[in-house]
């Protein structure tokens, strides 16, 4: 049974995250609202930091943690294979006619709507984290809030530094004033 | 000569293994291995692969992957590619899983990652500002992401249905469009 739960809701966020990156991002904090027995939206935070620095796709990453949190190795090989199985499928037939699907105006006027809906999705997402990491009850936390603006400024203003730098910078910082 | 199965996995095995952060970082692994190293694809194709990767659903490492695996050996090519860009990453997670469950509840840990969150704020909101840049450009794509986000934040509609909409909303925009196109055609005539 949970597996297929599992799958139903990997399988969905594999179907209608579109546009790579971090899209799944927002599926997942969703996620962590209905199924919080599998991760809740803290763990998930966690993970984000974890898929940053480690190597392969942060939504396989995802689904393969999940997975594992909620029914072991079957349940993590259940939740990656259902994420992959409609860009497979839906790949395998555009692949067979794919300069039709590339040109056509219907697709791209299709993704001048979708794209920013799945940006502002992510924006989302971001708002939920947030609102876990700094903000406690409603309260603004002076800390954690001073943090985000020097780390924001910092990620800003040096672009090329990898990410994974930000991350061990801010696990010295937690250490150090949390 | 087109790759063998083996081949097809072991090189996208590498390619997942050795992309951190996925997306954009994986072109250049991607040019290295498929394009200069095995001649699978030309970096036209990849590029084109690339793009088309970002307009179908899914993760952009596996839809590149299905392409390019597709290319040369079919069906079972792309399933097989995709696999092989899958297996680093499943393994690794397994492994940090466990490690990272086992720890669950060390103070130090747990402090630790309360700083590691406040940075992945940091460098969520630097994507979702990158992200914007490219996509929102014009009325149409600000009214799109503005009603996204106040109808999940707001009335709390779920974000598969925010995207199910979406889809919807591109095709009556589409239809829009074309209509607006071809009144322009008509009055250049």
């Amino acid at each position: 049974m949970i597996y297929l739960q599992l799958f139903w809701e990997f399988f969905k966020t594999g179907l209608l995250s579109i546009g790579g990156g971090l899209v799944t991002l927002p599926f997942l904090f969703s996620m962590s609202e209905s199924h919080p027995e599998w991760f809740t939206a803290a763990q998930l935070g966690n993970m984000v930091a974890v898929s940053e620095s480690t190597p392969g796709p942060i939504g396989i990453n995802m689904a393969t943690y999940a997975g594992f949190n909620a029914g072991g190795i079957i349940g993590s090989i259940v939740a990656t294979g259902a994420l992959v199985l409609p860009s497979i499928v839906i790949i395998l037939i555009i692949a067979r006619a794919y300069e039709k699907y590339r040109t056509s105006v219907l697709v791209q006027d299709s993704f001048h709507i979708i794209r920013p809906v799945s940006t502002g999705m992510i924006f989302c997402a971001l708002f939920t984290l947030a609102s876990i990491t700094l903000f406690d009850q409603m309260h603004i936390q002076l800390i954690p809030s001073a943090l985000f603006v020097v780390f924001f400024i910092l990620c800003m203003s040096f672009k090329k530094v990898h990410p994974v730098v930000w991350i061990a910078l801010g696990a010295v910082s937690g250490m150090a004033l949390l | 000569m087109s790759a063998t199965l083996w081949q097809l996995f072991s090189s996208f095995c590498k390619i997942g293994a050795l992309t951190f952060g996925g997306g954009m970082a994986m072109l250049p692994m991607l040019e290295k291995e498929v394009v200069e190293r095995h001649g699978w694809a030309s970096e036209d194709e990849l590029l084109d692969f690339y793009a088309l990767g970002q307009c179908t659903p899914g993760i952009i490492a596996v839809n590149t992957a299905t392409f390019v695996g597709y290319k040369q050996r079919k069906d079972i090519g792309g399933i097989i590619a995709t696999l092989g860009v899958v297996f680093p990453s499943f393994v690794i997670i397994l492994l940090l899983a466990t490690v990272l469950n086992a720890f669950e509840g060390n103070v130090y840990l747990l402090k630790a990652f309360s700083g590691i969150r406040i940075a992945v704020c940091a460098l969520i909101l630097k994507s979702v500002i990158s992200m914007a840049r490219k996509s929102v450009t014009d009325i149409a794509s600000i009214f799109a992401i503005i009603i996204a986000i106040a109808v999940n934040l707001v009335l709390g509609v779920s974000t598969a249905f925010v995207v199910l909409g979406a889809i919807v909303a591109g095709v009556i925009y589409h239809l829009v469009m074309n209509r607006i196109r071809m009144k322009k055609e008509k009055g250049s005539v």
